[in-house]
């Protein structure tokens, strides 16, 4: 139901007030605050804090960005892909690219999330062939080629991989507290890219095609350029992301950077911690961070575990941790939706 | 020489991943979903039957002949416990909870077994080949399970033709609806449908083992050629896998005789080809089966 039909439909009864329709209100204007507190507070981390937990706090970040743009993907557009670690992987190889070229890996990392995009718009000819299901195979399959062709290129170390070696003019206290703040900032900007494409016609399109594709195709969304919209700057996303773990890891193979496991990654953080919903993949990102802390020392069970989160959370919690959160609260953090209050005897969404 | 050589073993190849490809096929065709675990089930089918043959007096072929059923009640049993449930959730939750299996699948075998290779041996069949003319030589292994994918899938065809059952399946293919308006249990269908595919992936996947050596990770390859081979032959045809089996199988070895790095390439730039200029597939079928 959209607000116009929402504001109709209320029974024209001449005591009652007339409903109101508001986008967060007073709780948006909350949260804005609490997230630049938020990140006020974490950039400023790095003084206080030793260089292992702002390490993890570098994954957390490049995980919550993935998973952001994995949810962009997923639980917005509609778009299952098991293939965004191609992005990551040419997100990384980017940043190598660029720094061979002599830009600065810093500087490189937002290049990388430009480049992938542009990489993105033929791929998605190729792929948005493929529908549903099967364009989650098909992305599968378009990342591993982009994996063997990388392998290929001896210029860039071919199978065995390259070490990035321009960030050695830093001393290793400064580089790992830039490594922090510019993994701050792609975090900080895949939540605010999402929040601010979804409040705008974006996301008001890729809505109407979540709900009916074929009714908003007829309605006239350009139901394929609202899709391809999301798969670019998921592309830029998980590029910026891949060009984080390589300048916060230093060097960078094929086999690793391209594994399936970064959308494992992606999409059990956002399973858990709630798809469709900005929030969710944030909330998800930190249980999967405590998760692999607690148990990374006994080999791969943590991944057996969250698995199994993932499946029992895909089954019988479709909306995740954030969709208790909410159906308990109704607290939105980041409204993307509208509400109707004032209403009779309808309910707003 | 060589080449003739590389063309027999790459359509011989294709006859293996039409065994893969078949239950993938028929789970689409029938549920509308994707088991992104379908590889990683193979991969458990080898293990199970590594296990069986190692540590019993079985052998390979008693392993094959326990496992194989084995696995297509297992497969009735996910279906109706847990795909069927995911399908009631939502269209992304059977892609979701069959990728969370995958992982849990591959991470669990790594465990139990560790990440060293094993390999299934089908006794003298493996050194036994079929010479023809000076330079050709055929294993043994090769055309047997070439033989059997074709067994499979006329049995498959047959049965979905023939019998009460496979007509109930194509009726639950075409509309669930109608087909539980004319008395069709679809949860049953569908649960017969997933023994089906997960049966067939387990012969594939032992067929697999005792070609080449196997590790826990190699489940999302085979599920990726599977699909592979079901695109380029044409959705819904189950004789078009086939033959999109024998193409993709021969794209790799001769990719792979041009340069031993490019055969899966050669493999994904085919499928990437029919995709980008004949997406219907180059075989494909008006309806399923």
């Amino acid at each position: 139901m959209t607000a116009d039909e929402a504001v109709t439909a209320a029974p024209a009864a001449p005591a009652a007030p007339p409903p109101t329709v508001s986008r967060g209100g007073r709780a948006a204007l909350w949260s804005g605050v609490g997230s630049a507190a938020a990140i006020a507070v974490f950039a400023y981390l790095p003084f206080m804090l030793y260089t292992g937990t702002t390490q993890t706090l570098v994954t957390f970040f490049t995980l919550v960005a993935m998973a952001s743009m994995w949810n962009l993907l997923a639980g917005y557009a509609g778009l299952v892909s098991v293939g965004q670690q191609a992005y990551v992987g040419l997100g990384a190889y980017a940043v190598l690219q660029f720094s061979d070229w002599g830009v600065q890996p810093f500087v490189g990392v937002a290049l990388a999330a430009v480049a992938c995009a542009v990489i993105a718009v033929p791929t998605s000819l190729l792929a948005f062939r493929l529908r549903g299901d099967y364009f989650a195979v098909g992305t599968w399959v378009i990342a591993e080629v982009y994996h063997l062709a990388i392998a290929q290129d001896n210029s860039l170390g071919a199978g065995s991989g390259e070490a990035l070696t321009t960030l050695s003019g830093f001393s290793p206290v400064m580089r790992e507290a830039i490594t922090y703040w510019v993994g701050l900032a792609v975090a900080a900007a895949s939540i605010a890219a999402c929040y601010l494409l979804l409040r705008g016609r974006l996301g008001l399109a890729l809505t109407a095609v979540r709900d009916d594709e074929t009714a908003a195709h007829a309605a006239g969304v350009a139901v394929t350029r609202a899709k391809r919209a999301a798969y670019l700057v998921a592309a830029a996303g998980c590029g910026a992301a891949g060009g984080m773990l390589l300048v916060s890891q230093l060097n960078v193979a094929p086999d690793s950077i391209f594994s399936v496991q970064w959308t494992a990654y992606m999409i059990f953080i956002t399973v858990i911690g709630g798809i469709g919903t900005i929030e969710g993949p944030v909330l998800g990102a930190a249980v999967f961070t405590v998760i692999q802390q607690l148990f990374s020392s006994s080999g791969v069970w943590y991944l057996i575990l969250l698995g199994a989160m993932a499946v029992a959370a895909a089954v019988w919690l479709p909306r995740g941790l954030w969709g208790l959160v909410r159906s308990r609260t109704s607290l939105s953090l980041f409204p993307v939706g509208y509400t109707v209050r004032g209403l009779t005897n309808g309910r707003g969404s | 020489m060589i080449w003739v050589d590389a063309v027999v073993q790459g359509l011989l190849l294709g006859g293996l991943y039409a065994l893969f490809a078949c239950g993938l096929s028929l789970m689409f065709g029938v549920m509308r979903i994707v088991n992104l675990a379908h590889g990683d089930f193979a991969v458990l089918a080898a293990y199970l039957a590594y296990s069986a043959a190692t540590a019993t007096a079985l052998g390979t072929l008693g392993a094959t002949l326990l496992v194989v059923p084995l696995f297509a009640v297992f497969g009735y049993f996910v279906q109706r416990g847990l795909i069927q449930r995911a399908l009631a959730t939502g269209p992304l939750a059977t892609l979701l909870a069959t990728f969370g299996l995958s992982v849990i699948i591959e991470n669990a075998l790594q465990q139990g077994y560790s990440a060293d290779t094993k390999a299934l041996n089908p006794g003298s069949l493996v050194s036994a080949s079929l010479r023809v003319g000076s330079d050709i030589s055929v294993s043994w292994l090769a055309l047997i399970t070439f033989a059997l994918a074709v067994v499979v899938l006329s049995a498959l065809q047959l049965f979905l033709r023939r019998t009460r059952t496979g007509r109930m399946l194509r009726a639950a293919a075409d509309d669930p609806g109608a087909a539980a308006l004319a008395g069709a249990d679809t949860r049953h269908i569908y649960g017969i449908a997933a023994g089906l595919a997960f049966g067939t992936v387990a012969l594939a996947g032992l067929m697999f083992a005792m070609r080449s050596s196997f590790d826990p990770t190699i489940g999302p390859t085979q599920l990726l050629f599977a699909f592979e081979a079901v695109v380029i032959g044409g959705l819904g045809s189950l004789w078009g896998t086939l033959a999109g089996g024998m193409v993709l199988g021969l794209a790799q070895d001769l990719g792979g005789q041009w340069n031993p790095a490019y055969a899966l390439l050669a493999g994904h730039v085919v499928f990437l080809a029919v995709l980008a200029f004949r997406p219907q597939g180059l075989f494909p079928a008006r309806r399923i089966a």
